[in-house]
């Protein structure tokens, strides 16, 4: 008895006390909202925004409802998401294969970069690129094109943009080459467990998914044009570019800041990786006579990457939440235009910082299941 | 590739060595005397030609150099660092010329050209950095809006604060098992108490000074000290919780941890600002500093928490059995016996989560408190001092590298020095 009853009294006092706190919290809100005149409630969600976003991927303009300028604003964070966890991605692979380099000058630069980096406040870095080291570019009238077609001004990055006709026909053949491409695998396999012959996958693969695309230009009607950016003159002294795609510069920032501290982080977990993996698997597998390019494919990577991968994707994770420094330089992603603009009109506080936190949450907790999905799938399952 | 650079050398090894140190010497000195003196030799050579000739030459001095052995010290270091492969030789040309190509514009930039005489704009009359402007505005990075003639009391309780840190090193050895109870509990309050009345005043005849005017570094310290010797107890009762066999305490604590960690600081941030004055009751004021230092607290709790969390795992069964069978209670057990051993596995871990929150507090300026940044947005505008935004940033960047990386070497050493003791 006297053990069931130290069991119960704790939880039932954090539970009391959990409660005691919310509902605290609830009167409170409940009473200064009647003071203010405030109602709760998410009916705004579907009213005129009336505000503009400078940068956005679908259209969007003032008219629209606060519902569509969060669709509009999430789609921005996710963008520069992507882009830094792609750029990330690459650079921290380099920095952490070069930092395993035998080569002392190699190794100690990539030591150097990974230090430096990831020693300065990330918000410092957004600023620096984007208040100091931007600001220093062409006005476009005087910009150099970069690769031929591409303009980098103080006003953004100006690339050319894509009109397609029929592209719908491109991509139901690029969709095809690629449920083709998972067939071959699947058979490729099956033929290597039946008979240990190996296909060569990674060429028929490349040719698949050359091939297709080609043949849609060619018979499936599909043309592609590139519209330029071309300068054009507002005033005496005023120039922009018109035509292409824009790439504001507060992206551009945010996308090198972010992919330059984050970078860090991945080297370090690609590192961490590559070293946990003993050197007797080399050896082991040297010795039953595999390449070295067999021993790294079939032998360090898949062993290697089970280490990796977990931390990384934790990194990502953080980048996505780091991408919510936009709203210190005023790009249009979730934070600013949600938390910011659309909270200042409608004054509606706890409904949208609640909106905005449970975003994140769910991205975040969505990848962490997909994580432990991963984790238990990848396991060393020992006998 | 190598087979066919191979051929092009003579038999002789001496042979090679001379002429591959010739090539590599002369590369060398092309982009020596290119980047510092602006002399070109091979500009005479058409085209790209001439911004490929110093790698092409170098590359091929260094396959002439690579031999199994030479005798000579040096050489064989070269080679067997640097130069082993030919991919590994084109990076290590690419990277020395990277560097001397970059080093005198970055050098003049800073020093050579740079101004640092002179009190105001005009005084900055050279083509390099301007740090007059760092000069004159740094004590404004420093200490924010913060009277001139009392930075004295912020001065003095940093050391105060710092200086009570290391008392538990003086601590005798019958006094030493109080360490903890010091650290945990008697040094948060003090450290509070002196901040406190030293910077904000109002008592024993100091001067009040709202906290509107603390800014700059200091600001930077104030925010992540609360925040820390406040987010460590909250924390360690977070993982206790989580560790519970209660299920109610447990889901409660993963909640919450789980809560915090899936949203960005800077919401956190947003929260403190307008949603924590409709959850408090009404005519009830509460500062806007005192509410990011909640907030901040509240979010660090949860990663505090799982630090901690690592710690009491990693100690062995053995430790909660051998305290269970001596009859101790649940709360005995953690505090004379879990805890201590625990606590001080996670310090490394602990020193992480603290270079993180420094790293995280310039992100109170987002909600309009001047820290750092703060300052150096304040500063970029003012219509004096116009255009010094790269020498700012780099002002700030240097003091937090400094900072962070001493640090992250210090949680490093603490990691290593665990390590060996157990």
């Amino acid at each position: 008895m006297n053990n069931k009853i130290k069991r119960i009294l704790p939880q039932l006092l954090t539970i009391l006390f959990v409660i005691f706190v919310f509902g605290f919290f609830t009167i409170n809100a409940q009473v200064n909202m009647d003071n203010r005149g405030i109602d709760f409630g998410f009916g705004f969600l579907s009213q005129e925004a009336s505000f503009d976003m400078q940068f956005t991927l679908l259209d969007y303009d003032g008219q629209d409802s606060y519902l569509w300028a969060y669709v509009v604003a999430l789609l921005n964070t996710l963008l520069v998401s992507f882009l830094g966890i792609i750029f990330c991605t690459i650079l921290g692979v380099i920095i952490g294969v070069a930092r395993l380099s035998q080569n002392f000058l190699i190794k100690n630069s990539a030591a150097w970069y990974v230090e430096f980096f990831r020693n300065i406040p990330l918000l410092l870095q957004i600023f620096f690129w984007y208040y100091a080291a931007l600001r220093a570019l062409p006005l476009p009238e005087n910009a150099q094109p970069w690769f031929g077609v591409t303009y980098m001004t103080i006003k953004g990055y100006y690339i050319p943009s894509m009109i397609w006709e029929n592209l719908n026909v491109f991509m139901s053949c690029l969709i095809a080459a690629i449920v083709a491409i998972i067939f071959i695998r699947i058979y490729a396999r099956k033929i290597q467990e039946r008979e240990g012959k190996q296909l060569p996958v990674l060429y028929i693969s490349l040719a698949l998914i050359t091939i297709l695309p080609l043949f849609s230009f060619l018979i499936g009607g599909v043309t592609l044009d590139f519209e330029m950016p071309v300068l054009k003159q507002l005033a005496q002294t005023s120039f922009i570019f018109e035509g292409g795609i824009a790439l504001p510069p507060e992206l551009i920032a945010l996308v090198l800041a972010l992919s330059l501290y984050t970078s860090t982080f991945v080297a370090e977990c690609v590192r961490a990786g590559i070293q946990g993996i003993s050197k007797g698997q080399k050896e082991a597998a040297a010795s039953v006579g595999l390449t070295p390019n067999q021993i790294l494919k079939l032998v360090i990577m898949p062993q290697a990457l089970r280490i990796i991968i977990p931390p990384t994707t934790n990194q990502y994770l953080n980048l996505t939440k780091n991408s919510s420094l936009a709203a210190a330089i005023a790009y249009p992603d979730l934070v600013l235009v949600f938390a910011g603009t659309a909270l200042m009109q409608t004054g509606k506080a706890i409904e949208i910082v609640g909106i905005t936190m449970l975003t994140y949450l769910s991205i975040s907790l969505a990848i962490a299941a997909l994580m432990n999905w991963y984790n238990k799938r990848i396991e060393i399952k020992e006998k | 590739m190598n087979l066919s650079l191979n051929r092009i050398k003579s038999q002789n090894q001496m042979t090679n060595i001379y002429i591959g140190s010739a090539l590599l010497i002369l590369s060398i000195l092309d982009v020596f005397l290119n980047s510092f003196f602006r002399i070109n030799i091979s500009g005479s050579l058409p085209g790209n030609l001439s911004i490929f000739f110093p790698l092409i030459l170098g590359f091929l001095g260094l396959s002439y150099l690579r031999t199994e052995y030479s005798g000579y010290k040096f050489l064989d270091s070269l080679n067997k660092n640097i130069n082993t492969t030919n991919f590994n030789a084109f990076l290590t040309l690419f990277i020395t010329f990277a560097i001397l190509k970059a080093f005198p514009p970055a050098l003049s930039w800073m020093v050579l050209d740079a101004n640092i005489s002179g009190d105001t704009k005009e005084a900055c009359t050279g083509t390099g950095a301007c740090w007059t402007y760092i000069k004159v505005w740094f004590k404004r990075f420093m200490y924010g809006m913060y009277p001139n003639e009392l930075h004295w009391r912020i001065n003095s309780a940093f050391l105060l604060v710092i200086g009570l840190g290391f008392v538990g090193y003086f601590f005798k050895e019958n006094l030493k098992k109080y360490l903890a109870l010091y650290y945990v509990v008697i040094y948060p309050i003090i450290a509070f108490l002196i901040i406190y009345y030293l910077i904000s005043g109002g008592a024993f005849g100091l001067v009040w000074v709202e906290t509107g005017a603390w800014g700059g570094l200091s600001l930077t310290f104030i925010v992540s000290f609360f925040c820390l010797i406040f987010c460590f107890p909250l924390g360690m009762i977070l993982a206790l919780g989580r560790r519970s066999n209660l299920p109610a305490i447990r889901y409660i604590s993963v909640g919450y941890i789980e809560f915090w960690r899936g949203v960005p600081l800077i919401t956190v941030l947003f929260m403190s600002s307008v949603m924590f004055p409709m959850f408090l009751p009404q005519d009830f004021f509460m500062d806007k500093l005192v509410r990011v230092i909640i907030a901040i607290t509240l979010f660090e709790a949860a990663y505090c928490a799982e630090v901690i969390r690592g710690g009491l795992q990693a100690l062995p069964r053995g430790q909660y059995d051998a305290a269970k069978s001596l009859g101790m209670g649940y709360w005995k057990m953690h505090i004379f016996v879990i805890l201590p051993q625990a606590l001080k596995l996670v310090i490394p871990g602990i020193a992480n989560t603290f270079l993180a929150l420094v790293k995280d507090t310039p992100l109170i300026f987002v909600v309009g408190l001047a820290e750092i940044a703060g300052m150096l947005a304040l500063a970029k505008t003012n219509p004096k001092w116009l255009g010094f935004a790269m020498e700012g940033y780099i002002f700030a960047a240097i003091i937090f590298w400094i900072i962070c990386y001493a640090m992250s070497k210090y949680s490093y050493n603490l990691e290593e020095k665990y390590k060996t003791e157990r």
